[in-house]
């Protein structure tokens, strides 16, 4: 029992003081893959917040603009071009969906609405992999003009691996935060936005077009979507499998909050470095794999004491 | 003009609330069962291989129907999102699976029924958050409760017997003197067996919603507030819904792998099974038992039907797959703005029109 209760309360820990550089390159990893995992959020929450919308195919929306992009260059279509065509499907999808499901679902209960999403994401894995086909496909990274190599730290003697991929990552993450932040702010549709988030009815009354906001509302998750998608395609490959990866950002929101673009943010990280850190040093405890459910787990026991999420605006209703 | 209730007049409240009111509903029901048990063991379904028709079609709709069944208690009746339907499939057939092997003398079919019992205590433990929580939220621990099931089915050798492949392999077993699982059980035993599991289940279901329990159920669902006011638990009411349906669950699972696949791995439990089985609930029609047979039937004979037209028309068969999952995604979709009661809803109003026939106004 002893050597048991060490095992977990101590000797990870001592592993992450003898090899600092090691535990280092755990955080570095955790970390990017805590940002992809707060790309996905992010569009769910975009959604959320504009339409109350739980946007279940968020995680498809990822694969499928990635494969969509791949695909395009397969064709002999030129990088950025296909990039561009991206974002066209990207459109033409959020405005599909708008006029033809949400339009026709609007007043119904939230369950609903996210039912349909469910359906929404069988015809999008559907149409994927009967347009460009099932298997796995290899990002155009360098075609994109994103950096391949990667970089060597050698903190007192020790090793620490940094991709380039992941750098850029880190970075376009983090302009596109910043991009959409101020786009929320500074534009007037952006203003338009958040009236809408706010209250459905008063942004009515001043001349707000619902349908118009979440046709932007989708598009930009579509954008959003295919950053993650472009950027989750370079580290690994672009595959369907992704889709059941992207659920994790579920638990994100979770912890961080439906309705919060930092919550999105920060509970990612959370979730990212975490599961990271759980797999390595107490993973061997469990016997490995532990990734698939840690984060799931963490929302869960979130989900007793803090239901509404780190940065959530309401309790949400308790029963 | 064949179906009205016309001339039938009920005397008492028990006449009145009884199950199948209408003389004609009795004989349909009459009907189908004479059919499923006197027509099909014998010549399979019309204009199909017997073989094919009993191993492909029937025993898979049967089992499912099971499943969906237990799902639409806590989505349709209850209002209890669940992503872990399939997960709590693999608690009842690995539960079994154990209870064989510790227990190889007793009967098979009480072994089945017991190992709904796990399934159900497991389903109880993550219904536990939805007393906090709902919606979304609840799909979330759902979601937990899925793969951390499947992390356990593959990490914990126990499960499975230390087997090195990693899957559960189904013993010979006798019950009543015939052979019922295993490679030398006929498909007509297995047919007939999880025929007869589906229909005690069924009325049992059936009686289950129409009680006080089931009246709880939809409580809940339609206004949580109200139903805690005029004295309904939450606590009790929730977690018999998550209870029941995992049980539901969980036997179905136990059939899953012991009278149709005949082996099973974890796959067989994934989360995309889950979203089938609630796409089984959504098109059959929210809180609807009818609906519940509808469903599994059509969600799962869709696609065997578009791989044959495929044929027909020598199209691709992975073509005809991807066809087949956007015309169901579609068909939802579809379904939720035209019909968010489903099929049982359609189906109720062929009848409604039929009452009137032929003379509408």
């Amino acid at each position: 029992m002893g050597s048991f209760i060490y095992s977990v309360l101590g000797d990870p820990f001592v592993q992450m003081l003898q090899m600092p550089d090691f535990l280092m390159q755990v955080v570095w990893e955790g970390f990017v893959s805590g940002i992809l995992y707060a790309l996905i959020a992010l569009g769910f929450v975009l959604i959320f917040k504009a339409s109350g919308i739980f946007n279940f195919a968020q995680g498809i929306m990822v694969v499928f603009s990635g494969l969509t992009l791949v695909g395009l260059h397969e064709l002999g279509v030129p990088a950025f071009l296909a990039l561009f065509i991206t974002l066209g499907v990207m459109y033409v999808l959020a405005f599909s969906v708008e006029r033809l499901v949400l339009r026709n679902l609007v007043n119904q209960p939230d369950i609903i609405l996210f039912m349909a999403t469910i359906g929404l994401t069988n015809i999008l894995i559907g149409l994927g992999q009967w347009i460009f086909g099932g298997e796995t496909k290899s990002m155009i990274t360098e075609q994109l003009w994103l950096p391949t190599g990667s970089s060597v730290w050698e903190p007192g003697g020790g090793l620490v691996i940094f991709q380039h991929i992941d750098i850029a990552a880190a970075v376009i993450a983090a302009l596109l935060i910043i991009c959409l932040a101020l786009f929320f702010s500074k534009t007037k549709v952006g203003r338009a936005l958040r009236a809408v988030a706010d209250d459905h009815q008063a942004s009515l009354s001043v001349g707000i077009s619902l349908n118009h906001i979440w046709v932007i509302t989708w598009f930009a998750a579509g954008i959003v979507a295919l950053v993650a998608g472009i950027m989750w395609g370079a580290r690994s490959d672009v595959s369907f499998s992704l889709q059941i990866i992207a659920l994790k950002a579920l638990p994100v929101l979770v912890l961080g909050g439906f309705t919060s673009v930092p919550g999105a943010i920060v509970g990612g990280l959370i979730i990212g470095i975490g599961e990271k850190l759980f797999e390595i040093y107490w993973g061997p405890l469990f016997g490995s794999g532990i990734e698939g459910w840690f984060a799931y787990v963490i929302a869960l026991i979130f989900l007793l004491f803090r239901p509404q999420g780190l940065f959530g605006e309401k309790i949400i209703e308790r029963v | 003009m064949f179906y009205r209730e016309s001339g039938q007049f009920k005397s008492s409240y028990k006449e009145d609330m009884q199950a199948f009111p209408i003389r004609e509903d009795k004989i349909g029901i009459a009907v189908w069962l004479l059919l499923a048990y006197l027509y099909v063991p014998f010549f399979g379904l019309p204009g199909l291989e017997y073989g094919f028709a009993l191993n492909a079609i029937m025993i898979p709709v049967l089992i499912f129907t099971i499943t969906t069944i237990g799902l639409n208690i806590l989505v349709g009746y209850t209002g209890q999102i669940s992503l872990g339907t399939a997960a709590f499939m693999g608690v009842g057939a690995y539960s079994c699976y154990k209870l064989t092997s510790y227990f190889p003398d007793v009967n098979i079919i009480i072994l089945i029924f017991s190992s709904g019992f796990f399934a159900a205590a497991v389903g109880a433990l993550f219904g536990l958050p939805s007393l906090r929580i709902k919606g979304f939220y609840l799909v979330v621990a759902t979601l937990a409760a899925q793969f951390f099931l499947e992390w356990c089915f593959i990490r914990i050798g126990w499960l499975y017997n230390f087997n090195p492949s990693g899957a559960i392999e189904v013993p010979q077993r006798e019950a009543f003197g015939f052979i019922v699982t295993g490679a030398a059980a006929e498909p007509v035993t297995r047919y007939l067996v999880v025929l007869t599991i589906l229909i005690f289940l069924t009325i049992i279901a059936g009686n289950l919603v129409r009680g006080r329990i089931g009246r709880s159920w939809m409580m809940i669902r339609d206004m949580d507030i109200a139903a805690e006011l005029i004295g309904v638990r939450p606590l009790t009411t929730k977690l018999s819904a998550f209870a029941v349906s995992s049980y539901y669950c969980g036997v179905s699972g136990a059939l899953m792998v012991f009278m149709w696949l005949g082996a099973a791995e974890v796959e067989s439990f994934d989360v995309n099974h889950s979203f089938l089985y609630l796409f089984m609930v959504i098109l059959g029609g929210l809180g609807s038992i009818t609906g519940s047979y509808m469903g599994a039937a059509f969600i799962w004979t869709f696609p065997l039907v578009l791989k044959e037209i495929g044929k027909v028309f020598e199209i691709n068969p992975t073509v005809m797959e991807n066809v087949s999952l956007v015309a169901i995604g579609v068909m939802i979709v579809f379904i939720l703005i035209k019909e968010p009661h489903g099929l049982a809803r359609l189906w109720q109003l062929g009848k409604q029109k039929l009452r009137i026939w032929p003379f509408p106004h």
